[in-house]
Parts: C-alpha cells; structure tokens; sequence
C-alpha cells in the first residue's frame, strides 16, 4: 500500500501547487499586478499543496498506526466462542498464529480449522482495509486542495497560513526529540526504582564493592552480590581524566597552531586530516590499545620497576584521548576562528605580542565554544565503551593508580547485560541503576561547566 | 581653470571667511596631474614615508606616496571613501602585516629607522605608534580591563595604585570617565558605540605612545564628546605626533596643522591645512573640498 500511496500523494500536491500558483498568478494579472495579491503565487502554491497533503498524510499514518489493532479486533470477534474464552496471553499467541499463516507462513503445522479460516478473514479484512484507505486518502487529497484552490483570492493570507504551518511542522519535530529523550529517561528511571527497590539508595550510592554476582535460580548456591557503584564510578572518572589529559592539551594547542599560526592552505588540509581520527571505529583503537599500548606500558613499567598490569588505565585512557582529540581541536579550532580579526588587531595596535593576544583576548572571547568542545569530549571519554574493554579490563578495583586495571560504568552496562538474563534479578536491572546515575553524573558535569562559562565568558559581538 | 565667485560661494561654510574666499579667487591654474603637489617634506620629521605602495594580493590600493609626519604636529588625512586613508595608516605602525593578502613595498621611517627592516620588531613599534580604529573594538572584558591591558602587557606600572591611577587618567582625557566611573567592571562591550570609541581612544593612550594614529575617531561621537576628544589631540599634540584620518573638513581645520589629500590611492595635495582648505594647488582638491567630488 505505501508502494503507491505516498507518490500519489506526492503528485497530486505537486499538481496542486502548479495550480495554485497558476491561479495566483492569473489573479495578479486580472486585478493589476502582483503588488495586488496579498502573498508571493509561489505561497498561495504552497498553500494549496499543504491543504491537499497534510489531511491525506494524517489519515494515512493514523491508518498505520492503528490497522494492527482494528483488524487484530476484528479476527478476535471472528473466531468461535470458545477460543474467545482464552486468557489474554494465549490470546494473542493464537493471534500471531494468525497473522503468521496470513501473511503465507505455515503456522505451528497442526493449527485448527478455526484458525486457518480466521487467517482468512484476517487477509480478507486487511485487503479490504487498505483499498478503503488508499481511496480515503486520495479524497482526502483532492478535497481539501479543491476548497483550498477555490479559496484563492488576492486577499488571502496565504504567506502567513505557509509560515505558520512550516512553525507548526518545525515544533512537532522538536517535540519528537524532546518526548524520545523524556522516554528513555523516563523508563531508565523506572527499571532504577525497581533495581533501588532490592538493592538500597544509599548501599548503591556509596558502597566500595562491585560484584554483581547474585544467584540465577532461587535453589542456586551464590553470592547475594555486592552494588556499590563507587570502584565504577572511580574507573569510569580516572580513565577520562587520563584522557582529558591527552586530549585538552593536544587538541586546544593544535587548534591554536591551526587557526592562529598555520598557513591558510596548511589548514585547509591538516584539518580534516586530524578529523580521521574521529572517524576509526573504536574498536580498532581497541585493540591498538590492547596489543600496542599496553603491552608497551608494562615492558617500560618493569624496565623502570614499577608493577603494571598487563590492563591498566592508563593504556586505555591514552588511547582513549588520542581518539577524542579531534574533537577538542577541530571544534576549537572553529570558535577561535570565529573570534573577529578587530579584537586581535586592537591587541597589535596595542604592541601585545602574537602570544599575549592569544593569551588575553582569543581564548578569553572564544572560551565558551572552547569549553563546549571539552564537554563533548569528555562525553565521548565518559560513554566509550570498546577501548576499556579491551584495554583496561573488567575488574572493579577501588583503585586511583593509573597502572592498575579498573572498569567503568558503561563496561559495566554492557557486561551486566549480555548473556542470559533474567529481566527481574538486581543483576540486570543494576545496568539501569549505572545508567542513570551515569545520565545524572554528566548532566551535572554539563550545568557546571555552563556555570563556569557564563561567569567567565566575554562575549564579543 | 579659474575659480569663480560661483565655485567659491559652494566652498566649505563655517571655516571660510570672506577675505579667505576673495584669496582664493586669485588663485592661478590648479595642477591636475596625479602627482603630489604642495609641502609634504617638513624640516623635522618623525616619521617620513618614501614610495609607499601598498597592494591587496593583485590590486594597488596605494600608489607611490612620501609624506613626512613632523614632530608636534597634527597631521589630517582626507579624501573620499575607499581612497586609501586607513590602508596608509596602517602602514605607519605596520598593522598591515596582519592582512594576508596584504603587500607594501617602500620605506618607513621612524626617528630615521627604516621600520620595514627585517632587525625590527614590531612588537615595541606598535607600542611607539599607537592605533585608534576606524571600527571601535574594545576586546570583551571589563572597562576596566580594556584600559589595564596595555600597561599590564608593558609592565608599566608596578602596582594597582598606579594602574588605577593610568586607568582614571585615560578614561578622564579621553572624555570618557564621568560616564563608567561608576561601572568600571561592566563590559566593554556593553557601552554604546560614541563610548566605545572613546574607550578605544582611552585604551591607545593608556600605553604613552609617541605617535598616535586615529583612524576617524569621532565618527561616532556627539559635538560635546568630539570637541573633547580635539582637546585632547591639541594636548597630545605639545609631545607627540598625531595622524588623523576624519572625514569632517570642520573637524581637520580644527584640529590639524597639516592636511594631506588622498584620491583614490594617489596623494595629491599636502600642505598647511589653512593654505589646502582656502587656496588649494590641485584641481581635484578644490572639487573635494568644494563639496563638487563625488
Ligand atoms: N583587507 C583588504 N583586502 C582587500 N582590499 C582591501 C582591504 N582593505 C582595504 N581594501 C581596499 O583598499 C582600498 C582602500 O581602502 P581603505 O580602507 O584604505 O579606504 P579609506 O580611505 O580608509 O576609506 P573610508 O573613508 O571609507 O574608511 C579600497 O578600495 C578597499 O577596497
Ligand atoms: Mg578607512
């Protein structure tokens, strides 16, 4: 159905707003030209156009959206009395068995008459359904465009009729973003107070034991697990200060050599050259990190007699900072850029060196884009999973010394959930209680720095 | 060509009085070749420009000029938009390094150093030669910050009295203290666009230079803070040099001693600015001045 309902949509408002502008356009000419009419023709084109389309796609997606229900409705009154007495559950398995042979699958092989004649139904309704729409829709279509092009005269509003719908239309994708993100928080949120509802707030919160061992079966003999959630947090925050240390400085001095030093053409191609970085999977500076990095880390360790596990915070936080680096120094590489050439040459004129401009008066004014290239990076830092993994382990050490293997918070999500979970056991849903207190931790890490900069930030015109 | 009363009578109002304009009229043929005419080498200079060119990548925008700034003088540039007067300025103090594009070719000369030498630095050369721009920019901090920049930068003072002192001195001369003496920690930015510029004039003068270039400083200022700001180029005047670029012939005959003509990057015309403004030697000078240009 989609296969030729969305063209013929699509034709008919393009056809409708040919129309309505020939007919604006016929307008301006019989009463005295186009500063008569109200609106530019290509508005009133428009115009008519959104008129034709926007009742035909409201119908269509309604349709989308509720055909597997109205029809699932339907082939239940459909189905004799007593598999209508089944509980709901295996309701709905006689239901898939239904769509299943209807959409041409044999079913579970020894299924009832009653259920290959309700497969029929099912087919019959459906086909019947979608040509009903498909003509709904195309009247929807031609109908309103009809009234909308016979609406048309050169007082007719029709500009601010387009700007208003394209407002309305630019708000119900914003709505979009909003409500998903809302979404996830919400259910993250929700699996949490269940997870906190085994497992208390505070043993969570403050507890320096992470082992996440509970018994699978009630008869299984285990460990009832330990949920403090600090070693995580710990590895999680020592890992991406390595990186931090890697990346802020690399990446603000390079983007400082790009915009205030390089020649323009040196720019123009080292910079999307330091992007690339951004752009290898991390797996692969995984196992750089793993075969490469921290292999080098432990040989330099034992020649200089420090002990270094063969995992350390410190292989993947290097690496983990050579790959954010980029997007320290190609972001602010653009906001110093963007500060005006005035403010540079009133510190020249002044007899300030290259270096005390810079100093004093660049970065100050470009702080805020600089200091929201850090906050990206760090989020990257904070939320990579693969490098740490690979390259500074699993175990939950409470430990501050980089050359020690620690884990991290999202090392944790993942470990917690691959392989076969019980949905309901602390152990699964502490995955949402770290993924929480995760989303809380960097959204005060961002209203701080935004703090930061508002008390620190000069702004230039 | 011969001056007419009726030429005349189009002449600049306020500066011109009767006895200037009967001077005039007996002036003899004007010159008209693109060369520069009238006194633009003085006895004393302080600065003395030779064969300056100045081209943005393929396109001249100065075309051969030598000129002399003397000591304890005003020197006013005018001319018509686009002409090369704030391209000349920025060669005095080599601002014009900064623009990419930018080439000059000639020689400079500073207390009879060649400031174009590969040996000089222009770091304390722009310090010498202070700057006023055209567009105000004072740099998004505080006043108060704006002001102490300079000095911090050459390590003027050595403690908070005496930069609090330099900050309230040059706020004062420049007109602007009455204003923001009581907001001294309130961004720069945040002023309107005459106190921008006076800010601007405050920050320039808050490191001593000896000369100072003002590129239009007033174009944005009220009469009261204008005739401020000529008050405070006549006191400059009595120990540095000043270049002015203004497009107010009122404001050059007020201000200068010297004019100099500018016409689409050629110099036509330098002299004493009474003689330039009431008996000019080039005929594209009288048109300017005249009010027939453009
Ligand atoms: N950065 C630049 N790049 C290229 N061309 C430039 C640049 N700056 C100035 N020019 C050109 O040089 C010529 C002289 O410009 P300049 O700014 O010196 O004029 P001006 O006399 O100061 O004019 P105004 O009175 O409007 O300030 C103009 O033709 C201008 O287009
Ligand atoms: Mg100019």
């Amino acid at each position: 159905m989609f296969s030729y309902i969305t063209p013929c949509v699509l034709l008919l408002s393009i056809a409708a707003y040919y129309l309505g502008t020939r007919r604006a356009n016929s307008i301006a000419a019989a009463s005295g030209g186009m500063k008569e009419l109200h609106s530019l023709p290509t508005h009133y084109g428009v115009f008519t156009a959104i008129c034709s389309a926007a009742p035909a796609l409201i119908i269509f997606a309604l349709w989308i959206f509720f055909e597997d229900k109205i029809i699932s409705v339907l082939v239940t009154r459909s189905l004799p009395a007593d598999l209508q007495q089944l509980s709901a559950n295996e309701l709905t398995l006689v239901l898939n068995e239904v769509k299943n042979i209807a959409y041409g699958g044999f079913g579970a092989g020894h299924s009832g008459e009653a259920v290959q004649a309700a497969a029929k139904t099912y087919n019959l309704l459906s086909e019947f359904a979608s040509n009903l729409v498909a003509g709904l829709v195309i009247v929807a279509c031609i109908v309103p465009g009809c009234i909308a092009y016979k609406k048309i005269t050169k007082d007719l509003r029709a500009r601010n009729i387009v700007e208003t719908t394209g407002m309305a239309f630019l708000i119900c994708c914003s709505g979009v973003a909003i409500l998903t993100t809302l979404g996830i928080v919400l259910s993250v949120l929700f699996e949490a107070i269940r997870f906190f509802q085994s497992v208390p707030l505070t043993d969570f919160i403050f507890g320096l034991d992470w082992s996440p061992q509970t018994a699978m079966r009630v008869d299984q003999a285990g460990s009832s697990g330990a949920f403090g959630a600090v070693p995580v947090f710990a590895g999680t925050l020592l890992i991406a200060v390595i990186a931090m240390m890697v990346a802020i400085p690399i990446g603000l001095l390079s983007a400082i050599y790009l915009s205030e030093y390089a020649s323009p053409t040196f720019r123009t191609w080292a910079k999307p050259i330091l992007e690339i970085l951004a752009g290898i999977p991390t797996v692969v500076y995984g196992f750089f990190a793993a075969l490469t990095v921290a292999p080098l880390i432990r040989d330099l360790g034992s020649a200089t007699g420090f002990t270094v596990s063969s995992e350390s915070a410190l292989a993947a936080g290097l690496v983990m900072g050579i790959m954010i680096i980029p997007f320290v120094s190609s972001l602010s590489d653009d906001v110093i850029h963007a500060v005006p050439q005035s403010m540079r040459d009133g510190s020249f004129g002044l007899g300030a060196t290259h270096f005390e401009t810079i100093r004093y008066v660049v970065i100050p004014a470009a702080l805020p884009g600089i200091v929201g290239s850090i906050l990206l990076a760090v989020s990257r830092a904070i939320g990579e999973t693969m490098i740490v993994v690979m390259a500074a382990g699993l175990s939950a050490n409470l430990s501050f010394n980089p050359l020690s293997a620690v884990t991290t918070v999202t090392v944790q999500i993942v470990t917690l959930l691959v392989g076969d979970q019980e949905f309901d056991s602390p152990k699964t849903l502490a995955a949402f209680a770290l993924g929480l207190l995760l989303f809380v931790f960097t959204l005060l890490l961002n209203v701080i720095a935004l703090r930061v900069v508002r008390k620190y930030r000069e702004q230039y015109e | 060509m011969e001056l007419t009363a009726n030429h005349a009578s189009n002449a600049f109002p306020t500066m011109l009085s009767e006895e200037m304009l009967e001077e005039a009229e007996q002036s003899k043929t004007l010159a008209t070749a693109r060369k520069t005419v009238g006194t633009p080498f003085v006895d004393t200079p302080r600065m003395t420009c030779r064969d300056i060119q100045v081209f943005y990548g393929d396109k001249q925008a100065i075309n051969k000029m030598s000129i002399d700034v003397a000591s304890n003088e005003v020197l006013a540039m005018i001319g018509p938009s686009g002409c090369g007067k704030s391209t000349f300025l920025r060669c005095l103090n080599r601002m014009n390094d900064t623009v990419l594009s930018c080439r000059v070719t000639g020689e400079v000369k500073l207390d009879g150093t060649d400031i174009y030498h590969p040996s000089v630095d222009v770091v304390p050369l722009r310090a010498r030669v202070g700057m006023v721009f055209q567009k105000p920019n004072p740099f998004p901090k505080s006043i108060y910050d704006n002001i102490a920049y300079g000095p911090k930068i050459h390590g003027l003072t050595k403690n908070k009295d005496e930069l609090d002192e330099i900050i309230e001195t040059s706020l004062i001369r420049a007109g602007l203290w009455d204003e923001v003496k009581d907001r001294l920690q309130d961004p720069g930015t945040g002023l309107s666009g005459g106190q921008q510029q006076r800010l601007c004039i405050a920050r320039t003068i808050a490191v001593s230079p000896e000369v100072i270039l003002m590129d239009e400083p007033c174009s944005a200022l009220d009469p009261i803070a204008t005739a401020r700001v000529e008050e405070l180029i006549a006191e400059l005047r009595t120990q540095f040099s000043i270049v002015i670029v203004t497009h107010s012939m009122q404001q050059a005959a007020r201000v200068s001693q010297r004019t100099a003509y500018f016409h689409l990057g050629d110099l036509i015309e330098v002299g004493a600015t009474e003689k330039v403004f009431t008996n000019p030697l080039h005929q594209l000078t009288e048109d300017y001045i005249t009010g027939r240009f453009g």
